[in-house]
């Protein structure tokens, strides 16, 4: 693999990263009416989808295909669909909901927590073989996880882990991207003077960590925590693999189900309004975790916002 | 700030001054809390990663026959692969995935960044959120989704068409499905990508183009001479990601395969046949065998793409 390679690209990234300076540059700037219009004509793209799903999540199935896709019609079946929801196969909706939120918080607290360290690490000391296990673990970003998925498979199901939450929870703690943004936002955020001060008053390594490092670290660490919980909340791949027990599904799987019964239904009992609402309310909790704590991962992703 | 930039710079270059002075105590305890520090990542990593990688080499040399059991093959599982058509029409399509919606996915994102960056938009801030958002959306979401948006019945689209007149539009054929799935991709990571170009852009000192501003240089130029150079690892890195993304393309092509059966095959994208090979056939070997040549695929393809990049990055330098 060609782990030096990534690392110098990686690496310029941080340089530029490090150079980073308050902008204080916005000479009465002229807004630009084409640009802004142009823009926001764009941004339909992305945001008329959404609107579909949030339209079609109030309407029954026969309302879904007698009225017009893109606007309100028929009565307001919000409620009803999400009764429905919630209540069909026993109520499964919401255990399949549970299942993701668990996966997914305590994956991504876990990776985040190891990938701080290492990253920590990496940025704040000078140890034989840092460079080496650096470039390994950049070099690793680039493993296709196709080629982990199968032999991960085996090798846990020979331990007995397969269709067990483990099965999720463990290979989702490895996360080689947020080592190295933690690295480049350690190295942006922490000042040596610091941890040399705590030294000199004392203080261990572990309390230094503790103490200075991950108070320092916040963005980083949101930035760090929302992506990892965005990979192990959309996972499908690797859930599917994994579990049989429809009781065990994160939400991905459990949705990609009733979808698949809905379409063999052949519409006879077709479940299309209630395939949409669990879309819909499957994709709000991420969304409002990115709306909530935005400030955060966008200044952990542009890196170093503590400066003197 | 000169310290971080002492050390990233450190790191970038490779350490020339070896100390070879006597470990102190203190150097000593610190070593040793460095190690303690990255062990926990590295137990996992070398679980999770790296036996996982040697299993699966392994588990490739071999072939399961009705008698004898497990044989050792030797490199028979990839003459299969290199030889076996729907394996390489299923690299052949992804190539052509990566050479059309890769340029258009990026392209956008680059231009939807420095649209941003520029401060001349208005409401900028809820646009940028806007355009991220369907990142937040699983891919399984994004895709079912869309084939509704795509279906005949009830899609908005064919509602509109035939309104018009134009028709039915059959996104969900053999010929148009590539394209449609194109355009899930697309729609799902504009917006990462735009994220990560942004917050380059807005590293780069402003004092830069400040003074080419003072010149006269026009907002294209500036974008074009100063800010695209400037992010250039920041787009590079968006590139690797995906070629990643793209070799790898699962949950699309599984989830279209239920409404679309006749337009997706078993092997419409590498990833999607492995996956066919080892949990509905129970080939694991020759699956295994596949997911090694599919990770192959993708590191020269990341190493021809940094590559590329490099020598350009030196022939402006000496241009210069």
């Amino acid at each position: 693999m060609s782990a030096t390679e990534t690392r110098e690209v990686v690496i310029k990234g941080a340089r530029g990263a490090a150079r980073r300076k308050a902008r204080a540059y916005n000479p009465a700037k002229r807004r630009n009416w084409l640009l802004t219009v142009l823009l926001w004509l764009c941004v339909l793209y992305f945001v008329l989808p959404l609107w579909w799903l949030l339209v079609s999540s109030t309407k029954d199935n026969a309302a879904l295909f007698s009225t017009f896709g893109l606007w309100f019609g028929g009565d307001l079946s919000l409620w009803e669909n999400l009764q429905t929801l919630f209540t069909v196969r026993g109520g499964i909706f919401l255990r399949w909901l549970l299942n993701t939120v668990v996966y997914a918080v305590v994956s991504a607290t876990g990776a985040t927590m190891l990938a701080a360290m290492a990253g920590y690490a990496f940025a704040k000391y000078k140890f034989p073989g840092d460079k080496v296990l650096f470039s390994v673990t950049l070099g690793a970003i680039m493993i296709p996880l196709t080629a982990l998925a199968l032999p991960t498979y085996l090798l846990f199901s020979r331990m007995g882990l397969t269709d067990t939450p483990w099965a999720i929870i463990i290979p989702s703690l490895v996360s080689p991207f947020g080592v190295y943004l933690m690295r480049v936002y350690a190295a942006d955020a922490i000042p040596d003077g610091l941890i040399e001060a705590a030294r000199v008053d004392g203080a261990g390594e572990f309390r230094i960590f503790w103490q200075v490092g991950l108070r320092l670290l916040g963005p980083g660490l949101v930035t760090v925590f929302l992506f990892s919980l965005v990979a192990t909340w959309n996972n499908y791949f690797l859930p599917l693999i994994m579990l049989n027990s429809s009781d065990l599904y994160p939400i991905t799987v459990g949705l990609a189900q009733i979808q698949s019964a809905a379409t063999a239904g052949g519409g006879a009992q077709a479940l299309f309004s209630t395939v949409i609402t669990g879309a819909f309310v499957s994709i709000l909790p991420l969304i409002i975790a990115f709306l909530f704590l935005q400030r955060y991962w966008q200044s952990g992703l542009a890196t170093g916002s503590v400066k003197e | 700030m000169t310290h971080t930039e002492a050390i990233t710079t450190a790191g970038g270059t490779g350490r020339s001054v070896r100390h070879k002075q006597r470990l102190t105590p203190v150097k000593k305890k610190q070593y040793l809390a460095a190690y303690l520090f990255i062990l926990p990542f590295f137990v996992v990593f070398i679980t999770m990663l790296v036996i996982p990688l040697v299993y699966s080499g392994y588990l490739s040399l071999f072939q399961s026959k009705l008698i004898g059991g497990e044989v050792f093959a030797g490199f028979d599982n990839y003459v299969r692969a290199l030889t076996d058509s729907a394996f390489l029409a299923s690299i052949g399509r992804m190539a052509l995935f990566f050479v059309v919606q890769v340029p258009i996915m990026l392209g956008l994102a680059l231009a939807f960044a420095l649209a941003l960056d520029s401060g001349r938009a208005r409401w900028s801030k809820g646009a940028r959120l806007f355009i991220f958002m369907p990142y937040a959306v699983p891919a399984v979401v994004a895709t079912l989704m869309w084939g509704y948006l795509y279906g005949p019945d009830f899609g908005p689209i064919a509602q509109m068409a035939r309104a018009v007149g134009f028709g039915t539009p059959e996104f969900l054929s053999p010929e148009n499905i590539l394209g449609s799935m194109m355009n899930i991709v697309t729609w799902e990571f504009v917006g990462y990508n735009m994220i990560i170009m942004y917050a380059a852009l807005r590293s780069i000192p402003s004092e830069l183009y400040e003074a080419a501003e003072i010149d006269g240089a026009g907002q294209f130029r500036i974008a074009w001479n100063i800010k695209i150079p400037a992010i250039r690892p920041a787009i590079m890195l968006t590139v690797i990601f995906s070629v990643i993304g793209t070799f790898q393309l699962f949950n699309e092509p599984s989830l279209l395969n239920a409404i679309a059966p006749a337009a997706i095959t078993n092997s419409f994208t590498p990833n999607y046949y492995a996956y066919n090979l080892a949990f509905i056939n129970q080939e694991l070997n020759y699956a295994a065998a596949i997911a090694f040549i599919l990770g192959l695929v993708i590191a020269i393809v990341s190493y021809i793409v940094q590559l590329g990049s490099q020598r350009r990055e030196r022939r402006e330098r000496s241009a210069a």
